[in-house]
């Protein structure tokens, strides 16, 4: 399988991943043969294998239904870029 | 005495114990060196004088009262992935280029609690994506051992600085070989431990069922001590395991006498550079000779552990990555036009190539259509390699094996070519797909430059691998060569 410039621009639209042309071009040839590379797998036969998403295989543990967490607004928006009355800014969405 | 920065974790704290050096010395023989070498190694990217001098001084004054914390006053240096609080942390990435962290992560808390004084914060490829170091914002680390060379990556600073005797103990993390692997060009022990074994709370996320936490040092002792501090369940991390620390230096006089050590045949195959088989023939002598015996055993899917790590931890990032989006936090671009553009640009100027592409591979696997092909596939070939390991580990105690296929290589060799960069990791990747632990631990040297051996266990068998890696420390001094420049 081998990616053409539009499926990058698409992919790339899809991550929200500004790319100059320089870049796509340069990525497309990469991408190419990293996909190469990830096309070996298909020689391996998985037929009946589960998938293993996680390498424990845990359940998930619960805690008690209860706040632990304090209000940490202040803190965790003095890094942002731009917010303002515990609001985040950002260009106009709704004219 | 040898010289202060000369001495393991171990034997510092022997001295701090014995009343022969006090904190503000060790501190300050270590910020000294940092200040003489960082310019030529790049290995650190923040370097926090002020605030080491004064918790040196406060150790001292501790310790003169008898209320000091076991480590206290013992330095450490921490990868610039692990949040500090009140220090950047920018992961190796413009777009955490000023980042400051509004917490620690769990790791950092944990040192902090022992008594440990960070020195600052190390240098890495961005976002812990790469083998070389070469891909960090703040400019390649160059390997102590030849400033020509690369330290490997991802934790290339975390090497480079306890192999110029920077700091004797480095925080570090592996999600394909990115703590074994700069640790074998280098010359260093180093320990991914198992998956869960550490908290991930605080480590800027690369591939989360594969990230883990560890530890950069001289020697196996060195990590057994540091090991036991940053171990153990915290429940800001779900998928760390509760599960009891054992004490890791308890084991590490253990013989070896009787045990098995399995060698998988794929690792031995002719493509093995008969250099590096030499020199892992010259350690498993030394086992032998400590009365261990080896077998043979198989690892069948070890061959697609490459491909199928560049679908599911591309995967991983894609997604962990999205969170960058320059409106909480981090890079934003200058005058965007709308809400898109903000996004696209702010993401474009922030991340480095290999970011980009990694990101960009993870979207595509993930797309409408592909998800069978690619994430599937992969995660079925994930299981078949975890039930390899569990096959081999059921014939023997440890697996051995190389850590790299070579010696470190020259800066720029292999940036223009990303698989050769990847197959780099080609003895590592399988045992974070397995979510095993993993050490690498110094060999003899191969033309002057480092090799490193790699140990696997089972799944919290840490100890075991610190012991052994131990006994061979014991019987040679590998782990004792350094750079003759410095």
């Amino acid at each position: 399988m081998s990616l053409t410039s539009d499926d990058v621009k698409r992919v790339a639209k899809l991550a929200r991943l500004g790319l100059t042309q320089a870049e796509t071009n340069e990525t497309l040839t990469q991408l190419n043969s990293i996909l190469g590379l990830v096309d070996q797998m298909q020689q391996t036969n998985t037929d009946g294998v589960a998938p293993l998403a996680h390498p424990l295989e845990l359940t998930q543990t619960l805690r008690a239904d209860q706040v632990t967490e304090t209000n940490h607004r202040e803190k965790y928006q003095s890094v942002a870029p731009q917010a303002e009355a515990g609001l985040y800014l950002v260009p106009r969405v709704v004219e | 005495m040898s010289q202060i920065t000369d001495l393991t974790l171990a034997q510092l704290k022997q001295a701090l114990d014995d009343g022969d050096l006090s904190s503000v010395e060790i501190t300050t023989a270590f910020l000294d060196r940092i200040d003489s070498l960082n310019p030529e190694l790049n290995a650190f990217i923040t370097i926090t004088h002020e605030d080491a001098r004064k918790a040196a001084a406060d150790a001292d004054a501790a310790r003169a009262k008898g209320k000091a914390s076991a480590f206290a006053g013992l330095p450490i240096a921490h990868k610039d992935l692990f949040c500090t609080d009140g220090t950047r942390t920018t992961c190796g990435s413009k777009m955490l280029a000023d980042f400051v962290a509004p917490y620690d992560a769990h790791v950092v808390s944990r040192c902090q609690q022992a008594g440990l004084i960070s020195l600052g914060k190390l240098n890495m490829d961005e976002f812990a994506m790469g083998s070389s170091n070469e891909n960090s914002f703040f400019g390649a680390v160059r390997n102590p051992w030849d400033p020509s060379r690369v330290p490997g990556g991802s934790s290339g600073g975390s090497a480079a600085a306890v192999a110029a005797r920077m700091t004797p103990l480095a925080t570090a993390t592996d999600t394909g070989g990115s703590i074994r692997q700069p640790a074998a060009l280098t010359g260093t022990s180093g320990l991914k431990p198992t998956y869960g074994r550490v908290s991930r709370f605080g480590m800027i996320a690369f591939a989360s069922s594969l990230d883990q936490g560890g530890l950069i040092a001289h020697t196996a002792e060195d990590i057994a001590l540091g090991l036991g501090l940053i171990a153990g369940h915290d429940p800001r991390d779900s998928t760390s395991a509760d599960q009891a620390v054992p004490d890791y230096t308890a084991t590490l006089s253990d013989s070896l006498k009787g045990k098995v050590i399995g060698l998988p045949t794929q690792f031995f195959d002719e493509r093995l550079d008969p250099a590096m088989r030499q020199s892992m023939n010259d350690v498993l002598d030394v086992f032998r000779s400590l009365g261990a015996t080896t077998v043979e055993v198989s690892l069948d899917h070890i061959a697609e552990a490459i491909p199928a790590y560049y679908v599911i931890a591309p995967a991983e990032a894609s997604s962990n990555l999205s969170r960058f989006d320059g409106v909480r936090f981090g890079y934003r671009a200058e005058h965007p036009k709308d809400l898109t553009d903000l996004y696209e640009r702010s993401r474009g100027e922030g991340f480095g190539s290999e970011v980009k592409r990694r990101i960009l591979i993870g979207t595509y696997a993930l797309s409408e259509g592909y998800y069978d092909a690619y994430y599937k596939k992969a995660q079925q070939i994930r299981r078949l390699i975890k039930q390899d390991f569990e096959r081999a580990l059921n014939q023997c105690d440890l697996l051995f094996g190389p850590t790299t296929p070579s010696t470190a290589f020259v800066i720029g060799e292999k940036t223009a070519d990303p698989i050769a960069m990847y197959l780099e990791d080609i003895y590592t990747v399988a045992t974070n797909m397995a979510g095993l632990p993993g050490g690498s631990f110094q060999a003899p040297l191969i033309d002057g430059l480092p090799s490193g051996y790699q140990l696997t266990g089972p799944a919290f068998g840490e100890g075991a691998i610190l012991n052994a890696a131990h006994q061979i420390q014991t019987a040679t001094d590998w782990h004792t060569l350094r750079p003759e420049s410095l």
